[in-house]
Order: structure tokens, then sequence, then C-alpha cells
């Protein structure tokens, strides 16, 4: 299964290229937001793969992908639907929405449905609370989100 | 010193003149079209596509279609600006690919004028000939602009001018200083594009006579100014959410295009930087900036020049500058805002920065989560380097300075500048002991210098426009502006700046037009989670760093959540633990624990379970966290739980004592029933429930299973009947 996932060319460029600069191993969490953008995820290999070729304790790389909420160490579904919990949203009703959102895709937060479609996370502010509550599949934004948009929502991405 | 420093930027500007020249940017009519993360949410890029294809379609090329940032005004998104030469500007909002074929038909290519119910704030019923806006209220000047006004109204009034003149009020125009006349206003006068200065109500007769009745303009009076806000009107029209602003930071969102730094320059970009790289050093820079007054916008308030200065003096063989673009707090959105509609400024005003600390390296730390800003950044840095401003040898000066972007990954504690430091080099974001503080050791040993977005934006407004008429703006101990993120339960969701010493009051209702459906307000909540709620009786406390800290809360980075009486501040005091708490980074055991525990009491207070030692142990426990925690995040952390402890106490012991929440919204003490004398058996209800408690068949009374209910009020919503209730 690992070697599904491997360093292609384009990232292995960008760690090279990395490499080549002042403070190399600063770039430690650009080169792994460049394989998550790649795989969804980050790879177990992956990370022994970027200690080896940046030189850092593969402790520290999995220290560093752990520590931030953005990367996930388990692959994810085709779409990421991330309902917004900030504080404009969470007054605005988005709880509600949170619901309507496990209650459609039949799967609680941080779980992928079984067709491997969606997984469903919750963010915390999009910077967009004049819209709130917000849900936000993939880079596309939806305001103004009430419960009984949600399978509208989804319903656009199953047929696609 | 011999350096054509200024003349390498004249030239630079008088190409970049000429090719905006060429695309027709002064004489065409301009359609403008915002686009930012929220604009294109609200459907802004099809309102673009429909543009495009109608101006296409016309075969007119006389028109230009004109993308850019966000004007802040988010509740009214996707808004659109007509710009005619010669007319009066004409914004509107809720524009709809529909709505803007009407405005380009009638208003564009007929001759129809403006299609005024689709106006922004629909403020203007039908087209004057002549609006005056005069000043309002500033913090020095009383309430003599509104009087002046107010008599000018009752003569357009006595002389039945009404149907022809429009008489409104706007902000402080920050122009006194400059008329060396406090007892008189200031007055804007639509279209002729006219600024009245010194106008006294002995004036007013003069104005009717010859400006109204006789259309000339009366030159006396007239004042010129090179101030921000004098092309102020020409950018925003006359709209109602823009005219209670003063927009200094902010000048450029939602009048340049984000992506274009020739539009920028026309507007005085970069001049502010020849400026001083000609003719200051860079402790003459550091100085003006003291005079300003200017504190960090970021939350802190620390003096800028005191931290520019200590990092100057700072041993070191390198420095650095980082632009703190990581803008976690949840509800604030100022910095996105401006990162995506005006990116240049931030960056002119970094470069300032750097060179006041002889610094060659700057880093902008931005968070991922906003990829277009991040986008618009690139473009702008690149744009910085073709034209000369950033790399080797800026404008011939010999100084040379580069930015680079680095990311976050999501990390709420990144904010805090040592952990922000950790992050840029690459490692977990865990905040350090200060000292040393960074401007002594920083990035990566350096001394580094730490400034937010909206400081730096500050920077170029303060070197073009003098630091002592900076420091005329606000109060005492808070010069100039500050940008506040209104949202939650208010009317006009969005972006508003405004002098430091504006009240509450003035924010919420004034700029945020009051509750939303007419609800009564109960507290505003500022500084996002390291601030606190402050309710109705603090209304009238001005926004400054010291009353706010005052009153028990912060100004934090600028984020106002609005809440009514719907709301239940134990639920929004545990909303805000609940974040400290997921996003406390573990380091130290005051933070960690102290806020897990505190949140475990919070929950056992909204379950009805909580005792009245409870709320004496968050207050100790919420004090102890505050005194031993080791960075920001933890030492402001109980701020949402003490507030609400000191204001709204009622609350809480309701839900200890009575085990109820007044205001519906801990679902644990909410029990939904249905009345037996209202339900007509509908059943749709019994259709809506996710766990199939309620019995009944149809036609007949319906009955909730109290046991089995989750309380998610489906039943409540799905009535039609009035039927259902909770207590």
């Amino acid at each position: 299964m690992s070697d599904t996932y491997t360093i292609t060319p384009e990232i292995e460029a960008f760690i090279e290229e990395c490499k080549g600069k002042e403070f190399s191993k600063s770039y430690l969490i650009a080169v792994l937001h460049k394989i998550q953008a790649k795989y969804g995820f980050l790879p177990n290999n992956l990370m022994e793969e970027v200690a080896i070729r940046m030189e850092i304790p593969t402790s520290k790389v999995y220290g560093v992908a752990t520590f931030y909420h953005m990367f996930t160490l388990v692959p994810e579904g085709k779409h990421i639907v991330n309902i917004c919990l900030g504080t404009a949203c969470y007054v605005k009703g988005a709880e509600q929405v949170l619901n309507s959102l496990k209650n459609s895709l039949k799967i609680d937060l941080n779980q992928t449905t079984e067709d491997g479609l969606f997984t469903l996370k919750a963010t915390r502010c999009i910077g967009t609370c004049g819209l709130a509550p917000v849900v936000m599949v993939d880079e596309k934004v939806y305001s103004n989100v009430t419960p009984d948009d949600v399978p509208v929502i989804i319903a656009k991405y199953k047929n696609k | 010193m011999g350096k054509d420093i200024i003349n390498n930027y004249l030239k630079i500007k008088e190409t970049s003149h000429q090719r905006l020249k060429d695309a027709g940017y002064f004489d065409r009519i301009k359609i403008q079209v915002g686009s930012a993360t929220c604009e294109n949410a609200s459907g802004a890029q099809d309102v673009y596509t429909e543009f495009e294809k109608m101006v296409k379609a016309s075969g007119r090329s006389d028109i230009l279609l004109h993308m850019t940032g966000c004007t802040g005004h988010c509740s009214s998104e996707p808004i659109v600006g007509v710009f005619i030469p010669g007319d009066i500007p004409v914004k509107y909002g809720h524009v709809t690919p529909q709505k803007a074929f009407e405005i380009f038909t009638s208003h564009v290519q007929g001759n129809g004028g403006p299609v005024v119910d689709m106006i922004l704030d629909k403020k203007t019923d039908r087209l004057y000939n002549h609006e005056f806006v005069f000043c309002g209220q500033g913090t020095k000047c009383g309430d003599k602009s509104d009087k002046v006004a107010q008599a000018f109204k009752e003569k357009i009034k006595q002389l039945g001018m009404e149907e022809t003149i429009k008489v409104a009020s706007g902000v402080c125009f920050g122009v006194c200083n400059d008329m060396n006349n406090t007892s008189a206003t200031a007055c804007y006068v639509f279209p002729e594009r006219v600024f009245y200065g010194n106008i006294t109500e002995a004036d007013l007769d003069e104005i009717i006579e010859q400006h109204i009745k006789n259309n000339t303009i009366v030159k006396r009076l007239v004042v010129k100014l090179d101030r921000v806000n004098n092309h102020f009107f020409e950018h925003y029209g006359d709209v109602e959410y823009f005219n209670h602003q003063l927009r200094l930071t902010l000048k450029n969102c939602g009048v340049i295009d984000p992506e274009s730094i020739e539009e920028y320059i026309h507007f005085g970009g970069f001049e502010a930087l020849a400026n001083s790289l000609q003719n200051d050093s860079p402790q003459a820079i550091i100085d003006k900036i003291r005079i300003s007054g200017l504190r960090g916008r970021g939350g802190g308030g620390y003096p800028t020049a005191t931290k520019w200065a200590n990092t100057r003096n700072a041993k070191g063989d390198r420095k650095f500058i980082i632009c703190n673009a990581d803008e976690g707090d949840p509800g604030a959105f100022m910095d996105r805002s401006m990162l995506e509609g005006d990116p240049f400024s931030v960056i002119e005003g970094m470069i300032i920065g750097g060179y006041s600390i002889s610094s060659e390296r700057g880093f902008i730390y931005i968070r991922a989560e906003y990829p277009l800003a991040i986008e618009r950044l690139e473009n702008a840095i690149k744009l910085a380097r073709e034209n000369g401003f950033l790399g080797e040898n800026i404008l011939g000066s010999g100084y040379s300075f580069d930015i680079e972007l680095r990311l976050g990954a999501g990390a709420f504690v990144c904010g805090e500048e040592t952990a922000l430091i950790h992050s840029i080099e690459g490692m977990r974001g865990m905040p350090r002991p200060r000292p040393p503080y960074p401007s002594q050791k920083g990035l990566w040993g350096y001394p580094t210098m730490i400034n937010n977005v909206e400081t730096l934006a500050n920077v170029p407004v303060i070197l073009l426009n003098g630091p002592e008429w900076f420091a005329s703006v606000g109060t005492e101990g808070s010069k100039g502006t500050k940008v506040f993120a209104l949202a939650g339960k208010i009317n006009q969701t969005g972006l508003v700046e405004v002098p430091m010493g504006t009240t509450l009051r003035d924010i919420i209702f004034k700029n945020g037009g009051g509750i939303k459906d007419g609800k009564k307000f109960k507290a505003v909540q500022t500084g996002g989670p390291s601030g606190g709620c402050l309710p109705e009786s603090y209304l009238d406390t001005i926004v400054d760093y010291d009353s706010l800290n005052k009153a028990g809360s912060i100004m934090g980075s600028g984020g106002m959540i609005v809440l009514s009486e719907d709301d239940c501040m134990v639920d929004i005091a545990k909303f805000f633990l609940e974040f400290t708490q997921n996003e406390s980074c573990g380091k130290c055991t005051p933070c960690r624990e102290g806020t897990k525990r505190m949140l475990e009491i919070l929950e056992k207070i909204t379950a009805g379970l909580g005792t009245m030692e409870d709320l004496d142990k968050l207050e100790r426990l919420g004090s102890v966290i505050r005194k031993a925690s080791l960075c920001g995040l933890g030492q402001t952390a109980p701020n949402p739980v003490l507030s609400t402890l000191r204001h709204f106490r009622d609350e809480y012991e309701t839900h200890v004592k009575d085990k109820k929440c007044p205001a519906g919204r801990c679902k644990k003490l909410l029990k939904y029933e249905i009345i037996a004398e209202k339900c007509v058996g509908c059943t749709a209800c019994a259709r809506r429930c996710p766990v199939q408690c309620i019995s009944g068949s149809p036609k007949q009374v319906h009955v909730i299973d109290q046991s089995r209910c989750i309380k998610c009020g489906m039943c409540f919503e799905a009535c039609k009947f009035d039927a259902v209730k909770f207590n």
C-alpha cells in the first residue's frame, strides 16, 4: 500500500529548492502542506521520507504534523465539508447546521462517509463572519446556511 | 546625500500613471465589483461574469469593468459601484446577475440614471440636486456640527427645498486642525465635490443663495485638503454605512484593484517609503512613529515606536521583521479584508519598518485558512519586486529588503509572538517564557520585530499625513483609528473603522444599525477568546485600550460580537472556553489543566448540575490561570468567564439555583412540551423528530417522550400552530 504514496517529482523539486535556502529546516511546514495538497493527508512513509531528505528527526516531523490542526494522518473523503464553529457562526445557529450535516451524511465530526465522498470537519472561523453561519465545501463558501439547505448543498457534490 | 530616490519614485509613478491612462482608468465609465472571500461567497463572481458579458455585448469601449477588494459592508454583498465621470458615484448592494442586468441597461447604458431602489442601504429614495454631508461629532468638538447641520436642515425645510436638497451627517472628517478653527464645522457637497470648511451658522444663508440658488461655489469657504479622507465620498458614494467611518487603514479597501500596483501608486502608494528613504534616518522614522502615538493593533496595545527602538538598539548581526497575519480570533476578519483588499499598504509599512531597524529580510506569517489573501499577497510582493520597491537597492537608495510568506497550519496559539517564531522556524508552535523578548532574541536568535497587519498598514498613513495629524485623531492614550469586525446579532455585519474614543453604543447602533430583528441588546463581546463581555450599562464606554481594560474586557484585535436577548451568557462563556481549551498547546500546566477544569465546571452548570460553590471555584481557578500561565493565550483564557461572572452573575445563578436557561440555549436544561389545546395532530413534529420520540395518531394530540428527547428543537421549528413550547 505504502508505495501508492510517493514523493512526486514536483514535491522533490520543492524539497530541493528549500534545501538550497538559508534556514532550510524551517520549510518543514511548507513541505508538509505540499504533500497534504497532493494526497489529502500525510502518509507515514512520506513523513519518514521527508525526515531523511530534510535531515530532521522523524519524531520532530511527526511532532509538527500532529501539532497543527490542518494536518491529518488519515486519508480523507473526496470533498471536505467544513462547518465553521467560530463565534459569529455559533451565535447564528451553526450547531443546528452541524446536526443537519451529521444527519445528512450519517457521520460524526472528523469522520469520512463510507463511499469516501465526504469528510466532515469543523473549523474555527474562516473570517467571513458577516455571512454566518457558513459551511465550506472544499474551497467554496456557502453563506447564511440553514439546516434545510444542507441536503441541497450535499446533493450538489454527490452527483459530480 | 545626492540620492535620487524621490526622482526614481516619480519616474515609476509617471509610467504607472501612463499605464492606467492607457487602460482608460481616468475617463471611462467604471463598473466596480467587489472580490474577496466574503464577496465571492455571496456570488460576486457571477455578477462580475454577467457584467463582462454585457459589456462585451454592448460593444462599448468606454466602459471599464473594475475589480476591487472588500469594502467591509458584508451584510450587503455583493456590492457594485458605478462611476460615471462627472456624476455622483453610486453603490448598489445585494446585486444578483439579474439585478446586474437592470443596473447595466438603466444606469450604464440608458440615461435612466441610477436604479434608485437598489442603491446600497436604500437611504436615498430619490436623486437630489445637491447633497450636503456635514462632518459628524468628533471626540473633541461636541455636537457643534450637528447643530449647524440641524440649522441648515431647518432652513432648507422652510424654503421648501427638501425634495431637491439633501442634508446628511457623516463622520468626523478630522480636518479641524487644518482649519485652525475648532468652533466651526466642515461639509462636503455633491455633485460638485467641494469641501467647505469653517462653516458657522452665519454662513448658511450665503451657501443657500450662492450654491443652491445660483449654482456657484462659495469660494470663500472652500478648503483644499490633501488628506486620506478627502477622496472618501468619491469612492464610497454617500452611503450611511461608510459615512460614519474614518477610513485610514482601510482607505484603499474597496477602492483599488488589489492586484494592481499602478492603482496603489495612484493613490499615494509608496510615496511614504520614497520620502522616508530620501529624507529620514531610521531613527527619524522611529521618532515620527513615537509622535504619532501608534500602539500595536494586534491586541496588546504596546507602543509601536518603543518596539521598533528596542529592536533597533538590540545587538545582533542581522535583524528580522515579521508581520503577524495569523488572525485566529474567531469573529475577527479585518486582517483578511485588508490583505485581500489592499496588500500593498502592509508591504509598504513593512519595508519602512525594516528600514528603521536596518533589517534586510521580512516574513509575513499568515493563516493557511486565507487562500485568497495568500494569493493576493504573493502577487503584491511580486509586483513590488518588479517595480523596484522590494529587493536589492530599493529605489536606488542602497537599502535592500525582501519579504517572504510563511503559512501557518491551523494553530490559534501561533498568534502569540514566541509561538509564531517557532512556527516560522518549522517547529511546533509553542510559546516560550519572555524575557528575552523577540526584540532581543527572536527568529533564529536574532533581534526580531513583530507587528500586526493593521499596525503596519497605519505606518504609511502616519508618514504621509504627518504624525502630529495622526495624533490629533483619537484619545489621550490611544491615537488614530481602530477597525472593528462587527458580527453576531447585528443588522450591519462587517468592518467599520472609527476614531479611537467612539462609544460602543455608536459603533453598535450607528455603524452597525442596531440589533437584528428588533431584539434587545444583551452584551457585546470584544477581543475574541481573550476578551470579555460587556453589558448594556457599559455601552457608553469609549473604545480605547485603557477604557476597555478598565471595563473588564480588552480591545484585542477588534472582533466585536454582538449578543441579543436570545443568547445565554453561560453558554457563550462555555463556547470560548471550549475554544481556548482546545487550542491550548499543552506546554504549561495552568493553561492545559486549568482551562479543562473550568470547562468541566461550566458543562456541569449548563447541564443543571452546578452548585453555588462552583461559581467561586470558577473565579478562583480563573485568577490562578491568569497569573500562572506561560503565554497570552492562557493568561487571557479565563476572561470570557470572569467577565460574564462579573456582569451576568444572575444568569449563572439561574442556571445553578433554578436549573433554567432563560435564553433557552442550554439544551440540557430545556424541556419541550406540546400544548394539548393547540395541537391539531398534523404529525409535522413527529415526522421531523430525528429520534422518533413523538407519538400520536393523525388529528390527535401528540406527546413528547421526555426520556428519549434529545432537545434538538426540530419539533418547535416544524410546528405551524405554536403548539410546541419550551421552558
